[in-house]
């Protein structure tokens, strides 16, 4: 009798790409629906678009590299940018917004560098800084959390706002849009008021405002799945949110006038979601245990340098991007100690037995 | 005790449930045996006997050649049928040598057995060392290292402690399980020999804690003058526990070091049936001719271990098992992580056929679409070697040897962990055997070519050492040719001349003389002699030369 023969392991793969983005979508969607809870159907609307505008890019592209395109589009890597994508912007930008901002993404940042796997930098933070500096107003429009009652706009006059870019008749932008925590405490800070005076306001929750808290949560519920599949390490995430919290700690220490806690700037913005939906990014990261570390803080501390000194109101996007570029070089000088050899030193043996 | 933890591995399902559901079932002898003359890691043993020649059961057919080798015997009595190719168990599936036994089913040992050694406590080292390297024993969990080379330590090397490797890491395997229950006495007898032999101080005999029915079975009958030294240990089932340098630092936290070998700390680690083997030769005389094998899988109707002769086809195993289920489409020989997919049943059970696993398209679907490395570095999270088995995979693609090494490619142990759990199919363990493999062609390739050049460089040299010293001679001569005409033969070879002339001359006066007078002729001899002999001497050198 004749048998198929293939190479070990003879056993069903434990992971598959697929599978991994998979959970990784997975995780996404309670954040996703807290950020529906608190800023409308607009999140929602963006992430439809993102998706599909990144699976259409990503077609594309593989079908004009002359790949299996069905298999390509199975590994959904295109449908985790294109979903991050559209978290990252505010849910009321208009739809070209996300189209230009994806095709970057895709077409650029991710086939032109060799498609997945190949890519040096997180192809959604590249489309979100590219729409970022070139769009400033578009980008600013954050809708106030829904906790207020001038907000809500339906379904319907979300999807028309989306589409064409403005909102209807009897809606302004200023009374559906508001500073982020972030603006507000930025703009309170360069106007010399205090920390104090910038949080005592009623919009702001214990940590930031109510509803940024509440989704950085759910983020945070996804974060954990994510680790308890081990489909992520702790040491990005972790390093990350160390990375921010610890200077921000110090320098709240020195002067809490001046300073927002740590508490604030973790639950502000994209930090519990860069920590653990953005830069742990297999492909963009670095991959050792210590390398990752140092990746993760690096990226903690700049989110805090930029926001602090820096001339935007949040950073991870750039830090992620700059730590990108480092995490070959982390990859290097952090290689793992062999089995039985010493750390760093020649093999005892002449590794040829 | 205290137990360690080697980096990463795999918490893999058992699976050994249905193949030890039932005793051992000691297999007869098939009529026709293929023994491979190659079944050892090392040289192949060279036949010792000749087609046509009636052997007896444990005679040795193949004589080992070489250190790192073992004696082949006859597994059962019968004539030599052939010495030839046959397909072996061998990834490659590729030929190689066998004597092939045509049984006369009496399985008769004749008088060529070794004597038994009831006394072996008498024997010295050399002498026990010796039989079992006679009985032609081999680690039987799977690698076939002889094992006579490693109770042989060298000079200076103490072994202080022998590790029983009863970790039966992979999935379905439980060959050593089953010996464990059913022969628990041997495998005593067979380390107190070898505790004997290498004067060691404690012995550590790790069983999985998946395997209780073993570990109960060896506390009850571990024999009471053994307690003192003899220590069960349970550990945790991860594999690859049962690779040598993992369980020696599950068991006593050191790291055999990289390109060294485990009696370089003080320790050697034996398999439970390399035990058996070993009492087996030394107390019965009886060589390696048999051994347990585990028949398992979906792809087989009745999983079960039995005992088998070496040479016995796989086919007879498998039929054992009460044969293959109906949609079975590989066969794999050892367990799912590092055994090897064969093409055919009908190459033989060999000293390292621990297991022989068969599987349906659903247990073992065809590997999905390869898809490019996600960097997510789970590969290096389960590697127990603590590589980085990713970056191993880019260089081998780079070929890029020189790095790999640098990246400690040898120190892979190929247990498969990373291709396990690689989300892109990667078959990341083909890629280190190639470069492996990449490396040793060119390394051999370098030698030959460092031996072709040396030879060369070395002719060279004597060519131009000869025609040096030719160049030097023929100077010499020259320089003496020609100092005798300048100095004192210069002068007086034109006077000679002159003087041969003149006596010419003379002669032809006296020779017309003569003839006027009607005399002899004349003597021309003396001119002649003066002309040929420099030419004599110029030829001279020519003659010596040894080309």
């Amino acid at each position: 009798m004749r048998f198929r023969t293939e190479s070990s392991p003879h056993i069903i793969p434990a992971h598959s790409v697929g599978g991994v983005m998979q959970q990784v979508l997975l995780a996404l969607v309670p954040g996703t629906l807290a950020m529906t809870w608190f800023f409308g159907w607009g999140v929602l609307v963006n992430v439809l678009l993102g998706v599909l505008f990144a699976v259409a890019f990503e077609a594309a592209m593989v079908a004009a590299r002359k790949r299996p395109v069905m298999a390509t589009l199975a590994d959904n890597s295109a449908l985790v940018t294109g979903w991050l994508f559209a978290l990252a912007i505010p849910p009321l930008a208009p739809f070209w917004v996300t189209l230009i901002g994806i095709a970057f993404a895709i077409i650029v940042a991710k086939h032109l560098y060799g498609g997945l796997g190949y890519n040096p930098f997180n192809p959604a933070m590249v489309g979100y800084v590219v729409v970022l500096v070139s769009f400033p107003r578009e980008m600013a429009l954050w809708p106030a959390p829904d906790t207020l009652p001038e907000s809500p706009l339906t379904l319907l006059q979300t999807l028309q706002t989306v589409l064409t870019g403005s909102l209807p008749a009897a809606q302004e932008w200023d009374s559906v849009t508001r500073a982020t925590p972030l603006d507000a405490m930025r703009e309170g800070l360069v106007s010399g008021r205090t920390v104090d005076e910038i949080t005592a306001s009623p919009v702001f929750g214990s940590f930031t405002e109510t509803g940024w808290e509440w989704i950085g949560n759910f983020f945070l519920l996804g974060g954990l799945y994510l680790l308890f599949r081990r489909v992520i390490h702790w040491h990005i995430p972790v390093a990350v949110i160390l990375g921010v919290a610890i200077p921000a700690g110090f320098f709240w220490m020195l002067d809490p006038g001046s300073y927002a806690s740590p508490a604030f700037h973790v639950f502000s913005g994209a930090v519990i979601i860069g920590a653990f939906f953005i830069a742990t990014d297999p492909v963009s990261a670095s991959t050792t245990p210590l390398g990752r570390i140092l990746y993760g803080a690096g990226i903690g501390v700049l989110i805090f340098v930029i926001r602090t000194w820096g001339g935007y109101p949040d950073a991870v996007a750039f830090a992620v991007l700059l730590m990108n570029m480092v995490a070959p070089t982390l990859d290097h000088l952090t290689r793992p100690r062999i089995f039985g050899r010493t750390r760093g030193g020649p093999p005892p043996g002449d590794g040829h037995a | 005790m205290q137990l360690h933890r080697f980096h990463g591995g795999l918490k893999l399902p058992d699976e050994t449930a249905a193949s030890t559901a039932d005793p051992v079932l000691v297999m007869g002898v098939p009529s026709r045996l293929t023994v491979p003359l190659g079944q050892h890691i090392g040289e192949a043993a060279e036949p010792c006997v000749q087609v046509g020649d009636r052997v007896t059961k444990g005679q040795r057919i193949g004589q080992s050649k070489g250190y790192i080798a073992a004696h082949v015997h006859a597994p059962t009595s019968g004539q030599v049928v052939a010495i030839d190719h046959y397909p072996v168990p061998h990834p490659s599936g590729l030929s190689a040598p066998c004597v092939v036994i045509q049984a006369d089913g009496r399985d008769d040992w004749g008088d060529t057995r070794m004597e038994p050694w009831l006394d072996w406590d008498t024997r010295d080292r050399r002498q026990l060392r010796q039989r079992v390297r006679d009985g032609g024993i081999v680690g039987l969990g799977g690698a076939a290292f002889p094992t006579a080379v490693k109770l042989n330590p060298r000079a200076g090397q103490r072994i202080h402690t022998l590790i029983v490797n009863g970790a039966e890491c992979e999935p379905y395997i439980s060959a050593d399980d089953m010996l464990l229950r059913s022969a628990p006495e041997a495998v005593f007898e067979g380390i107190r020999i070898v505790a004997h032999l290498l004067q060691v101080d404690r012995v550590l005999f790790a069983v999985e804690d998946n395997m209780p029915e073993a570990m109960r079975i060896l506390t009850e009958t571990l024999p009471d003058e053994l307690r003192d030294w003899v220590r069960l240990v349970s550990i945790p089932a991860i594999y690859p526990t049962g690779g040598e340098r993992q369980l020696i630092k599950v068991l006593t936290g050191q790291e055999v070091p990289s390109g060294g070998l485990p009696a370089d700390i003080g320790v050697v680690c034996h398999n439970p049936g390399t035990f058996r083997a070993i009492c087996d030769v030394v107390i019965q005389g009886r060589p390696l001719v048999s051994r347990i094998v585990t028949v398992t899988g979906p792809g087989v109707r009745h999983p079960r271990n039995v005992h088998a002769l070496i040479g016995t086809p796989f086919a007879d195993v498998i039929a054992a098992a009460g044969g293959y289920a109906d949609d079975v489409d590989r066969l794999v020989m050892g367990g799912p992580m590092m055994g090897f997919a064969v093409h055919d049943d009908a190459i033989p059970v060999i000293k390292a056929t621990n297991c022989l696993l068969a599987t349906r398209p659903q247990d073992t679907p065809p590997p999905g679409p390869l898809m490019p490395c996600i960097r997510c570095g789970e590969c290096a999270a389960v590697c127990p070697a603590q590589l980085l088995p990713q970056q191993l995979y880019w260089q081998a693609r780079a070929k890029d040897f020189d790095a790999i090494q640098d990246y400690g490619l040898f120190d892979c142990i190929e247990c498969g962990c990373c291709a396990h759990v690689c989300p892109s199919n990667i078959p990341l363990v083909q890629y280190y055997r190639y470069a492996k493999n990449e490396i040793w062609a060119r390394e051999k390739e370098r030698q030959k070519s460092d031996i072709a050049r040396d030879r060369y460089e070395f002719r060279q040299e004597r060519i131009e050492r000869e025609e040096r010293e030719k160049a030097e001679r023929l100077a010499r001569k020259k320089a003496a040719v020609k100092k005798k005409p300048e100095e004192s033969q210069g002068d007086s070879d034109k006077q000679a001349a002159i003087q041969a002339a003149l006596e010419r001359a003379r002669a032809k006066k006296a020779a017309r003389a003569a003839e006027k007078q009607g005399g002899k002729s004349a003597e021309s001899t003396p001119s002649g002699d003066a002309d040929s002999n420099p030419a004599s001497d110029t030829d001279a050198p020519r003659d010596g030369d040894p080309r």
